[in-house]
């Protein structure tokens, strides 16, 4: 995790809220440091993790949380992370008839069809178990990225429902968190994705936002971060606080300025 | 040669050492370094295959794609388990020269292709692939190699070195140089040895698609399904996800897809803004990646993405991609007049680059490149454009060979992409 970050965000592992739903989007950028930053802090947290990886393979996540801090490994022997590779099991699902539900069984499907599967795992992963001394200290699910789904032929609007039974589920009844990935479109019209990306920030309590440089490409500056605390049970009767920082990527970690404090340009 | 990098990094290094487990756990994401054997020899259990090395960043095995330039502008090479996209230019002229160096360039290595096509016959593809530029003293052996393939009988009297007559005499040519990245001759083809010396499949979809297909009814068309299948097999069969560690010698498998969404492969995402069935393409390189990253595999697709109308389909394309190049060849452009562009014939927009194993990525900080085709060579170059904000205004192009040439004195400045400040 970046610590940078946790002050930005002012929450760090001990304390985090529960019951809340983070939106992380990127246009014109790569916003997968954010994920990076959240499997790790929630793992340093204690939480049980429901890891849904439909982007990159576990080893990718394994050595960049090695860098971290984390070892997924371990907490997965451990019992404290579920990883679902999508790469791996999408292979599966395609060439091998599977007996049980696969969470990606609708990649076999002819129509677009709805995420239960994908559902039935989650839930099955993040139960509490019962009879048991609570090891971990709640539920958190995990989604990288939710495009995936659009491009893989599921609509926008099962992908929403999934949202809403995972919500109802992780965040209500569990009481845990939930973090998911979006990437915007921009001014590529695509309708789905902005339908899903609308759909699910009315619903976030956080929002992070990593945009490119309107500039464009700078070796100093990789981009921009936007913060937006957001309260989406009562009407927005106060404005919704946001920040606006740039960030700079390193090798282990990610530092953050304020809008042309760049280290580069001082 | 004006090329922009010249591949002196990689240059003498005869196969990298990399890591394997030696349990099923065969993605090439692993960390570089050396593992305690269980045995009795104190070394580590190294394997190193030819025409790869590992990456400085990250330990991640890499190729060369057959172009050192393009090497050194994607970080050093196409790692093992992604995609290579190439975004066609719109006439497809240059294109098939970068595909065809890709696969040239696993000949010449000894790695096992894959080419798939819709278009031409693999083995019409594999004739036309241009002859690699060896230098003298990897020409020479590959010479006498020829000359004892050829003249068997022969039995020359080794006068100094009498000890090697005593081996057996190879029986076939093995790869002519285990070198990174090589250079091709674009104006002569391949030697016939070569080619048949190398272990090579085809996929030529007129021929494949006349079976019948016994899939059950999915949403994607059936010669992506049957392309999926083929690879699938090829990979299972000849142990390149690990399925046969028996097996002594490990080697990569290169895949080539050339002209992927074109309506030759069945799908209409090129003719039609309402397209009626949108997610075949992009469920297809999904199920790609998953198998090139379980298996030691590379692949390279050309895409003519200038037809196909509905934008958000090309945004997808590329978010499911590893790395995206794509060519602009200035043919029937206004810029083909230009006199900025008059040496080169297009340009080349590295458009993606991944984040693998990492939280960032070689992104290199030059934007403007442009590629020419001389009579024999493929180079990419880097435009440099320098404008002063005189009294009038004036812009002053200057392409790097040429700044000799020109009256404005040489000056370190000018080496880098800079803008004048204003003069008051």
């Amino acid at each position: 995790m970046f610590v940078e970050l946790n002050n930005l965000l002012n929450t760090n592992p001990d304390r985090a809220e529960q019951g809340k739903l983070t939106l992380l989007c990127d246009a014109k950028t790569d916003g997968s440091f954010l994920v990076h930053h959240f499997l790790s802090f929630y793992l340093k947290a204690n939480c049980k993790v429901c890891f849904v990886a439909l982007f990159q393979s576990f080893s990718h996540y394994n050595i960049v949380g090695q860098k971290l801090g984390v070892n997924l490994t371990v907490a997965r022997e451990r019992g404290q992370l579920v990883f679902l590779e999508g790469l791996k099991s999408a292979v599966d699902v395609f060439f091998q008839t599977q007996e049980e539900p696969h969470p990606l069984q609708f990649l076999r499907e002819a129509n677009a069809g709805n995420l239960k599967p994908l559902f039935e795992f989650v839930r099955e992963a993040l139960k509490p178990v019962d009879g048991g001394e609570a090891r971990w200290t709640y539920p958190v699910l995990l989604v990288d990225d939710l495009s995936v789904l659009l491009s893989l032929g599921v609509g926008a609007v099962a992908v929403l429902d999934f949202i809403h039974y995972c919500r109802a589920t992780v965040c209500w009844e569990l009481k845990g968190n939930m973090v998911i990935l979006v990437h915007d479109s921009g001014d590529v019209e695509d309708e789905e994705n902005d339908i899903l990306l609308n759909g699910v920030s009315h619903q976030s309590h956080l929002i992070l936002r990593a945009e490119g440089l309107a500039t464009g490409f700078c070796r100093d500056v990789h981009g921009q971060l936007r913060i937006l605390w957001r309260r989406p049970s009562q009407p927005t009767a106060q404005r919704d606080q946001s920040l606006t920082y740039q960030y700079k990527i390193q090798d282990k970690s990610v530092s953050f300025f304020a809008k042309g404090m760049s280290p580069a340009v001082l | 040669m004006a090329a922009v990098a010249s591949c002196g990094s990689g240059a003498g290094s005869t196969g990298s050492a990399v890591a394997t487990a030696s349990k099923s756990n065969v993605t090439s994401f692993q960390k570089r370094g050396p593992r305690a054997s269980g045995t009795n020899d104190s070394g580590p259990r190294l394997v190193s295959i030819a025409g790869t090395r590992p990456s400085v960043r990250n330990g991640q095995l890499l190729v060369s794609t057959g172009l050192p330039a393009l090497d050194q502008l994607l970080g050093g090479g196409l790692a093992i388990g992604t995609v290579l996209l190439i975004e066609e230019d719109k006439y497809n002229i240059y294109s098939p020269l970068l595909f065809k160096c890709f696969l040239a360039e696993g000949i010449v290595n000894g790695h096992t292709l894959l080419v798939a096509s819709a278009k031409e016959d693999p083995a019409n593809i594999l004739q036309e692939l241009p002859a690699p530029l060896l230098d003298d003293n990897s020409k020479k052996e590959f010479d006498e190699d020829v000359y004892n393939h050829k003249t068997p009988e022969s039995n020359i009297k080794m006068k100094i070195a009498w000890r090697y007559q005593l081996l057996p005499k190879m029986e076939q040519i093995g790869p002519v140089s285990s070198r990174f990245g090589h250079y091709y001759d674009a104006s002569k083809r391949i030697p016939q040895e070569l080619i048949e010396a190398s272990n090579w499949h085809g996929f030529f979809l007129p021929e494949k698609i006349s079976s019948t297909l016994k899939v059950e009814p999915c949403s994607l068309t059936p010669g992506y399904i049957k392309l999926l299948q083929f690879i699938q097999n090829i990979i299972s069969e000849e142990g390149f996800d690990g399925s046969n560690p028996q097996k002594k010698q490990r080697n990569v498998l290169r895949i080539g897809i050339q002209n992927l969404g074109s309506p030759l492969w069945g799908d209409d995402i090129c003719c039609a803004e309402n397209v009626s069935n949108s997610h075949s393409l992009t469920k297809f390189l999904y199920v790609l990646r998953g198998l090139l990253r379980t298996s030691l595999s590379a692949c390279i697709i050309t895409m003519p993405t200038h037809l196909i109308q509905n934008k958000a389909i090309i945004a997808r394309v590329t978010n499911l991609s590893d790395i995206v190049i794509g060519l602009e060849s200035f043919i029937g452009s206004e810029r083909e007049t230009n006199p900025l562009y008059k040496d080169y014939h297009g340009l080349i927009h590295i458009r993606q680059i991944p984040r693998l194993n990492n939280l960032i990525c070689d992104e290199s900080d030059v934007k403007d490149l442009a590629f020419k085709l001389k009579r024999k060579l493929f180079t990419i170059e880097c435009i440099t454009k320098l404008r002063s904000y005189g009294l009038r205004s004036q812009k002053y192009f200057l392409s790097r060979h040429s700044q000799r040439k020109c009256s404005v004195k040489k000056n370190p400045y000018f080496k880098e992409p800079h803008t004048l400040k204003k003069i008051y």
